[in-house]
Formats: structure tokens, sequence, C-alpha cells
């Protein structure tokens, strides 16, 4: 697994990008064949979900992910999640259609079984372990081999190793104008952010590289 | 002066990088080439490059493309076509990642198109002043210059790579003899100043000719230097760097009608910046929530009034528009006006969202409508009416029932633009499969057009073409699932006054012109 700063090949990263794509396509969903006349059957909530899960982690997994993506697969995941939520206590009724009113449910606390993903992503340090930590759990977050049955709900308690605190913090990590302030005053980014973890005065130059090494050196962990 | 035209072109077909070292001023010269088979030509650091060029009646368009000596395969066609005929064997599938154009513009008055790609490249083309002996190659866009914006960074404090690609490209109105204009890509916005050099000193007391020192003993007498002429040269260089403004993806820029400042805008925040202040920018939008928990909408595109130098538009994610004055307060995350289109509940699904995402925003250049994209649709707005759009047209409307899958391969987070012409009398965007498509605001009629090799045959008008969704097929038709999703065309711009477009087909560059009606109804 490369470390997040380096950059991979163009090539490399579109093969690998494909690469995850087919498995999951293989594995839930039929790919639409252009030999088929009729539109493909619309996914279950359930499949839904996991596939926006996956594309959650895969967009974080990137090197500086793209924050539009991000909130609006959050936001997707949100409602499919609401939505959910409200169909597993009442009787399920046959499988939705993209049609499907939504219920018009206010941004409901997420359940503690689908909590979020990344919340360590706002230390840097923690980004490699949560990293590692994904790749091997990748596998529990595929849903069963024997398909699924769209009357149940998603099996979720694979996901709970996962998901740890739920989805405060996801976005902690993108906002580091926190280091981009006191610690080079020379650079003059946007005004306001105060929120200085890092004692910006008085550091000298050894302080300084001491402080870089950490931070690059947090790759190889 | 035959000779000396043929000259200038060769000169313009070459890459005039500021930062390249080329052996004197030079050009290497290409023989004419052949029908088919030509041969590469390398810049002196060793890099081949490949320029191809098709024309067609009522059509033509430029590839570029630059391959690594790795890569080189030998075939190259000069940039030129006197005869108005198809002559080089087109060869740019082959073209590398870097190639991907990001961004197309006009200049003002549409004399140059400014195009910037993935690899954080710019190439100028410069419209031919048309002339009487070549009815072929009147008007006829030629590479003005090239030269390298942006080059990727890394950010050591993230471990991340900054990329270089062009995000997008804005010219500034022309104020004198030079052309200015500014690129960006996600992180660094720069303004490059493009000029003409067409003479020469010559007679120095001290120099020689080779910039020698003379023997001052051998200098009897005082004379004068004078301006010779000699082969034009175009030569851009970076004039400001407006760096470490943005924590976020720089997504638009937007030079005002003041033509002193201009705006940044990126997923949270805008800034406003003055063209000739570097180190220090304005924040005037800024909608990161006190707890990033809370984020769910980003901004998504923003542009100045045409006009009205206080007032500007931003798009979010969630579909709606913000119309902000900057005489209301410094800061302008209150809006003045709201625009927003309440949800369709016959068309609700768990896309509704992602769907309803503008990718882009244009004033019209009368300044009293807006124009947006979103997935599905283009909407016309007018500034008075906060409520809907005045019009909506559809552009693909055949892919709502497949929104499943394109959530699946991510293309339905794909970013189409759109532009309005000279008269804002017909809106243009792409679609999907190379497919463009024009909507006349006063007729109502839509037309799609393909911008492909295939399509454009010499001295043919572009063929309209149809999507068929089932039922009845005509001969010509495409399906819907035989479209090519990696096919689109992102990127268009609309010459100011004249039926010109430009169209960005992943690596090639399409520029149409309709010859028939060249001036606007």
């Amino acid at each position: 697994m490369l470390g997040k700063g380096v950059k991979r090949k163009r090539e490399e990263e579109e093969e690998e990008d494909l690469t995850s794509q087919d498995w999951w396509l293989e594995e839930t969903t039929p790919s639409p064949n252009p030999e088929e006349g009729a539109s493909p059957a619309p996914l279950p909530p359930s499949s839904l979900f996991n596939l926006s899960i996956f594309k959650l982690h895969h967009g974080l997994r990137r090197g500086e992910p793209d924050l539009r993506h991000l909130v609006l697969v959050v936001n997707t995941l949100r409602r499919i999640q609401s939505s959910m939520a409200l169909e597993s206590s009442p009787p399920e009724p046959p499988c939705p259609a993209p049609v499907d009113p939504l219920p018009v449910a206010p941004d409901a606390p997420l359940c503690t079984s689908v909590s979020a993903l990344l919340d360590d992503l706002s230390h840097i340090e923690g980004l490699c372990d949560t990293q590692t930590s994904f790749s091997e759990d990748i596998p529990l977050s595929r849903p069963p081999e024997t398909g699924l049955d769209p009357g149940r709900p998603a099996p979720l308690g694979s996901l709970e190793l996962l998901l740890e605190d739920g989805l405060e913090g996801l976005f902690d990590d993108i906002d580091t104008s926190m280091y981009d302030c006191e610690l080079w005053p020379n650079l003059k980014t946007d005004s306001g952010e105060t929120e200085d973890k890092i004692q910006g005065q008085g550091l000298d130059v050894s302080e300084l590289d001491y402080l870089m090494d950490v931070l690059v050196g947090t790759q190889t962990l | 002066m035959g000779e000396d035209a043929d000259t200038r072109k060769i000169n313009h077909s070459f890459l005039r990088d500021h930062s390249y070292v080329t052996e004197g001023n030079t050009p290497v010269v290409l023989p004419h080439p052949p029908a088919q088979g030509v041969s590469a030509c390398p810049d002196a650091l060793g890099r081949y490059y490949l320029l191809d060029a098709e024309w067609v009646d009522s059509t033509f368009f430029w590839s570029l493309n630059r391959s690594s000596p790795k890569n080189f395969t030998p075939y190259l066609a000069l940039v030129e076509n006197m005869e108005g005929e198809s002559i080089f064997e087109v060869d740019s599938e082959d073209g590398v990642g870097a190639d991907i154009i990001s961004t197309v513009e006009f200049n003002h008055t549409g004399e140059l198109l400014a195009t910037g790609d993935k690899g954080g490249r710019v190439v100028i083309f410069q419209r031919e002043p048309e002339s009487k002996n070549e009815p072929h190659s009147q008007g006829e866009y030629n590479v003005y210059s090239t030269f390298q914006s942006h080059e990727p960074e890394f950010d050591y404090l993230k471990s991340l790579e900054i990329e270089e690609k062009i995000n997008k490209i804005k010219w500034l109105p022309q104020q004198n003899a030079a052309h200015s204009l500014l690129s960006t890509n996600d992180k660094t916005i720069k303004l490059w100043k493009v000029t003409e050099r067409d003479k020469r000193p010559e007679g120095y007391n001290l120099k020689d000719e080779e910039g020698k020192l003379k023997d001052l003993s051998t200098v009897t007498s005082l004379q004068v230097p004078v301006l010779k002429p000699m082969d034009l040269m175009v030569e851009v260089s970076p004039r400001r760097i407006f760096a470490n403004g943005h924590t976020y993806h720089i997504n638009s820029i937007s030079v005002n009608s003041d033509c002193e400042t201009y705006m940044s805008a990126d997923d949270l925040r805008i800034n406003l910046w003055h063209l000739a202040i570097t180190d220090r920018s304005f924040n005037i939008v800024d909608i990161k929530p006190a707890n990033m928990e809370d984020l769910t909408e980003v901004i998504t595109a923003s542009e100045f009034h045409p006009h009205h130098c206080n007032l500007f538009v931003y798009s979010s994610s969630k579909g709606s528009l913000r119309l902000c004055d900057m005489r209301a307060s410094a800061l302008c995350d209150k809006h003045s006006k709201l625009f927003e289109e309440p949800e369709d509940p016959s068309n609700r699904s768990f896309f509704s969202e992602i769907i309803s995402s503008v990718s882009d925003v244009k004033f019209s250049h009368s300044g009293r409508f807006m124009l947006t994209r979103d997935y599905l649709t283009v909407k016309v707005w007018d500034l008075n009416m906060e409520t809907k759009p005045i019009e909506t047209y559809q552009v693909h409307d055949y892919l709502r029932s497949k929104l499943c899958s394109l959530y699946e391969n991510d293309c339905i987070f794909d970013k189409f633009e759109c532009a309005w012409n000279g008269s804002d009398s017909v809106i243009m965007t792409g679609a999907y499969n190379n497919f463009f498509r024009m909507f006349d605001r006063n007729t109502k009629r839509d037309v799609t057009l393909e911008a492909s090799r295939e399509s454009s045959k010499p001295r043919a008008i572009l063929k309209p073409r149809r999507v068929c969704v089932g039922g009845k097929r005509r001969k010509d038709d495409i399906s819907v699932d035989s479209l090519d999703f990696t096919k689109k065309i992102l990127h268009t711009a609309w010459h100011p006054a004249e039926n010109i477009i430009a169209i960005a087909a992943t690596n090639n560059l399409y520029i149409f012109q309709d010859k028939v009606n060249s001036e606007m109804h």
C-alpha cells in the first residue's frame, strides 16, 4: 500500500481504480451490459449503502480527498441510512425503486452501528494506522456472497469493526489551515484560523526540523 | 511576403516556452510533409512534439499531442494547411494523460483562445486575420504560444502532491499591446503576460553583432542603434504568483469588471485579490462550518457580474445560487439573493442531491441572466426571480433511469461546463459520447452534435445526432446503452461575438465555425 506522499503514476492509479471498481461490480451488482435492452434493475438501498461506504473509503484513501465528492457521498449515505432505518421498523416493503419517496426526516443521528469510517483523519499520525487497518478490513465489508435478500437490512454487523465514532471528525483532516498559520508567519493564508495546536511562537530551526521529521516520518509507521 | 508568412507559422508551431533553452532564434524547420508519414521534431531538451491538424470545410480541429522520448512514434504533422485539405495522419489517441485538456477560454475579442491541460501546460491559439488570398484559412486558429504554467508541487506538511492540472484560465481585458491571463491549478494562481517582439535593435556602439564587446580603439564614430524588423517572437512571462491563499481546491477564478481585482473560489472559501498584490487576499465568503462534522455543502463555481463590480454569484453542491453584494458587508456570508428551485417530489431519489449539484454558473453577456449546469439540465435564471429558473433544458434526460450505474462508476460526479453565445440567444453544454448540445432560447429548438474525427468528414457540415431510448430507432441513432461514458465533453467555449465554438474532447480540441451564418442573429 503506497504511503500518502508517494504519487502513483497515472496509469497505475487508473488501473487500481478500475480493478477496485471491477471487483465491487462483480461481487454485488449486475454490470450494465450494452446488449441488454432494458436498464439495469435498481439497487436495493442496502447495496447502495455498501457502495457508498466503499466510495467513502476509497475517496478518503486518496492522497487529497475531493471534498465535493466526499460531501455528496456522505449526504447520500445519510439519506440511504435514514431510509433504511425507517424501513427496518415497519414490515419490509418490496425492493424499493429509486423513485420511492424519501421520508422527510431531519438529520437523524447516525446509528452507533453505522458510525463513521475515519475520524482519526484529524491526526496525521493516525492516518497511516487507519489506512493499514482499512486495507485489512476491506474484505470484511464485502456483502455476503449468497446474494442480498432485499427484504433484509444490510448485515451491518460486519461493518462495525470499521466504523468507530460516527461521522464526526470525518472532514477534520481536510482543513489543515491550523498548520498553515502560526508556524510559518511569512505565509499569508486565509484569515481567521486560530485553532493552533502547535506553539508557533519562538520555534527555532532545530525544533522546526524535528517537527518536520516527525510529520514526514509518520509515512513509514 | 509569402515566405515571411510561412516562417511566422512555423515559428509558432513550436513551443516557445520561456524556460526552455533554444538554439538562438532559428526554429527547427521541417520539410513540408507528404500526405502520410512525417518526421518528428525534437526541441532543445530532446523531447518530441507531435502536432496534427485536420481541416474540413466548415469544421476544423487541432490535436495537440505531446509524448516523451520513450513514447516517441515517428509521425509528426507540421501545422500547415494551405490547400485546405486534410493532410495529416492523426495519431492523437496515443496521447498521454497529461494532454487531457482541462479548460478552454476565448479572450474578450475572440482573437485568442487559450487551453490548459492536465500536465500544467497552456497553449494559446491566435486567429489569423482574414485574407482575400487564402479564403480557406480565413479566421483559422493557429498555435500562437505554448508554455508551462504550473509544475507539480509537493506539500511537505500534508505529504501530498499538488497537481499541476490547470483548472481555469481567465483572460484580462487588454489594456495595452500585451495580453494577460490568469491560470490556476488547485492551489496557486498565476498572472502571465504575453508579448510580441518583432523588432530588435542593431548598431550598438560598444557591442558587436554577437554581443561581444568591441575593441574600443576600432570605434571611430558614434552611431544610433536602429530598430530592425525580425521574425516575430512571442514571449510569455509570469508576472504575479498568488500563492498560499487557499486551503482547499480552487475551482473558479473570475476577473472583476473593474479590471483591478479578481476572485478565486475553493470548496469552502472565496478570496478577493488585487491583481498587483500577491502577498495578501481578502476573504469574502467562508462557508466552513465551525464544526466540520456539520459540513454538508461546498462551493462549486463562482463568477463576477459582467458589469456591476460589486456583485458576484456562487453555486453550491446542493443546487443553490447565491448572489452577493460586496457593498453590503465585508464578509459576504449572507447572500443578497438566494436562487433555488424546490425539489420535484415526483423525481425524488437517493441521487437527487448529487444531480442537483451545480457544476458551472455563467452570467449572460447582458448581465440580466445566469446560466447553470447540473447533471441532467441547463437552467436559465433571471436575476429578478429567485424562486425558480425561467427556462430549463434537458441535456440528457435518458440518463435519469441510469443514475445508479452512473453513481457506481462515478460519472454522476462529472462536472460539465456551459456557455452563452455572444447575443445570449443560444446556450451550449457538453455531454457524453463526445456529444455536445445547443439550445436556441428563442425558437426552443435544440441540437445534438458530435465532436469526433470520424464524424467530421472533409467539407461536410456537422450532422445532428440523436440518442434513442428504445421504441422507434432511426438510422444513425445511438442507443443509450451504446454511449461511451469515457468520452465526455466537459469544457466548451463560445467566441464572444461570432459563431465559433471551441470544444475540448479529452485531449483533442475542436474548433467549429458556422460558415453560413457568421453574423450573430
